[in-house]
């Protein structure tokens, strides 16, 4: 629709698993092109609001919409979100039965119903932007971390998404990996990608984020610009986190 | 240990037989060269030589030569009815087992009763059960020219035994498909697959390579309990040994030559698993 409008808005949204109540109404709006870093601790819901984005969780309260389609349990919305909205986790969850190719071209040829030919075009183009041409034909287990997460990056890309969703993606990865995996993510934060990024990487956040938003208990405690964020702190539990974080 | 493996068969049981029975020192020592240089294991070894002793004894002897070739036409209906059941088996339990894993209660609760009424009755009694009861019926309930396959033994047979075997297969299944992690489904359903669509190219592919080992047990076992349609009266292997074995009053031969046949097709098949599970292992 507009552009000025968010292309994620989320209001007063509440999430229980059983008696744990992990979302207490979270509202946020994402504006288009928007950087989005979510701190927190351990517990707090960045998860679980980050799956209430893709329909990976309905929440029993609020609302969730993304470009203005409602994320409902309605089958035929999930599907729309999802085509919109590509994820990427702290696990990579390849497929590991499929080449690197195979991985990123399945779901355009299953989902979009691309040609072989041209899904492949389309991978080899997004493994070169991640910088692993060359594994095109190797298995998921035959990569390392930083390189598995790369693929995961370009297998999301490749359905277009115009919101990118990641999940702690360098919190798996052994510290000489983290910085592969951050340059491809700023390299789409450049191009103007639309970003939510759960992760602690204060470096990362610094240099792509245009915002930083700290949770805490299942609710967004504060809200700003990354600099003023980090240095000045206001609420207690954030100066408490970030003195657990920071050396 | 190759090494130490030759010695320890050097020149083994050649002296146990019968001079008349001994086969040539060619062949014992083919034997020799190829436990020494294959990797098998020692129990394989054994069979292995036992088996070549066997085949020598066989192929020497007029009288187990002739009861072999009579018993070999058993094979064929054997083989037969393994390999449709364990095909219409492999079909009825996927089937059952996405229902088991299915979140609709309904199809859920359909193949859970599936899975538990047929895996608490023996086997035996399934096939007399199909056999007296449920055929019978069925012959007279289906259009014309549908009622031959409930009117034929070896059919009928081979229905019993897959509905059977379903069971077990969907119990395999759905442990293959509990074993993917949480996230291969995930990630699938993300990029934009329905569930059925992430189930056949993403889940599935990785499920039936887990269980592809307990899915070859399964069908080694369903060729051992195929004997059990000699209580159906199909000619296969057991019924048609045990009928040449009453008429000929030669028990020992018979029974001896038809145990070693069924050994001869499990270890075939086991062969032919080990083989499919390297040829479909996921590159590490
Ligand atoms: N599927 C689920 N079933 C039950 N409880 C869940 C489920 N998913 C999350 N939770 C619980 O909800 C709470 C919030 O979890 P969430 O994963 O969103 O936290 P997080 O901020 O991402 O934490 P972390 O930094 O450890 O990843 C936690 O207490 C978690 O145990
Ligand atoms: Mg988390």
């Amino acid at each position: 629709m507009s552009n000025g409008s968010p292309i994620i808005r989320i209001e007063n949204v509440h999430k229980r698993f059983g008696k744990l109540h992990a979302l207490r109404g979270v509202s946020l709006n994402v504006e288009r092109g928007q950087v989005l870093v979510i701190i927190g601790p351990s517990g707090s819901g960045k998860s679980t609001l980050l799956r209430c984005i893709n329909g990976l969780e309905i929440p029993e309260e609020g609302r969730v919409t993304v470009d203005d389609i409602p994320v409902t349990h309605s089958a035929a919305n999930i599907n729309a979100v999802r085509a919109e909205v590509g994820i990427v986790f702290q696990q990579f969850n390849l497929f590991p039965h499929l080449t690197v190719l195979q991985n990123v071209t399945l779901s355009q040829q299953v989902v979009r119903k691309r040609t072989p030919v041209e899904s492949q075009r389309i991978a080899r183009e997004l493994l070169s932007k991640v910088g692993i041409p060359e594994k095109a034909g190797a298995y998921p287990a035959q990569l390392s971390g930083g390189q598995q997460q790369r693929v995961a990056i370009a297998r999301a890309l490749a359905m277009n998404p115009k919101i990118m969703l990641f999940d702690e993606p360098t919190s798996a990865l052994d510290p000489e990996m983290i910085k592969e995996v951050l340059d491809a993510m700023l390299v789409l934060a450049q191009e103007g990608m639309t970003m939510v990024v759960v992760s602690h990487e204060m470096g990362f956040a610094r240099a792509a984020a245009n915002r930083v938003i700290f949770m805490d208990e299942g609710t967004v405690v504060e809200d700003g610009a990354p600099e003023q964020m980090f240095t000045h702190a206001r609420g207690e539990r954030m100066k408490q986190f970030m003195s657990k974080i920071l050396y | 240990m190759i090494g130490m493996r030759g010695k320890f068969f050097h020149m083994p049981d050649i002296e146990l037989l019968p001079p008349d029975n001994r086969p040539s020192r060619d062949i014992a020592g083919k034997a020799l060269a190829l436990s020494g240089v294959s990797n098998l294991p020692a129990w394989a070894v054994i069979i292995l030589i036992a088996g070549l002793i066997a085949a020598a004894v066989i192929v020497t002897n007029a009288e187990y030569t002739s009861i072999l070739l009579i018993l070999s036409s058993g094979i064929a209906l054997t083989l037969y009815v393994t390999f449709f059941a364990y095909t219409l088996a492999l079909i009825f339990g996927l089937v059952a087992g996405l229902m088991r894993v299915s979140r609709n209660p309904i199809l859920y609760t359909i193949a859970t009763l599936y899975v538990e009424v047929i895996r608490g009755i023996p086997l035996l009694v399934l096939i007399l059960y199909f056999f007296f009861v449920i055929a019978p019926f069925l012959a007279n309930s289906v259009p014309d020219q549908f009622a031959f396959v409930f009117r034929d033994e070896a059919l009928e047979g081979i229905i019993a035994l897959s509905v059977g075997y379903g069971a077990y297969l969907a119990e395999v299944y759905r442990a293959g498909i509990e074993s993917i992690p949480r996230g291969q489904m995930e990630a699938a359903r993300s990029l934009g697959m329905s569930y059925p669509s992430a189930m056949r190219y993403v889940i599935l592919p990785q499920a039936i390579r887990t269980v592809l080992p307990p899915l070859g047990n399964d069908f080694i076992s369903l060729l051992k309990d195929s004997a059990l349609v000699s209580a159906i009266s199909v000619k296969e292997l057991t019924l048609w040994t045990r009928q040449r074995s009453a008429n000929t009053f030669k028990p020992l031969e018979h029974w001896t030559i038809a145990a070693i046949l069924y050994l001869v097709m499990t270890l075939g098949l086991s062969v032919v698993v080990r083989y499919l599970e390297r040829r479909y292992a996921i590159p590490k």
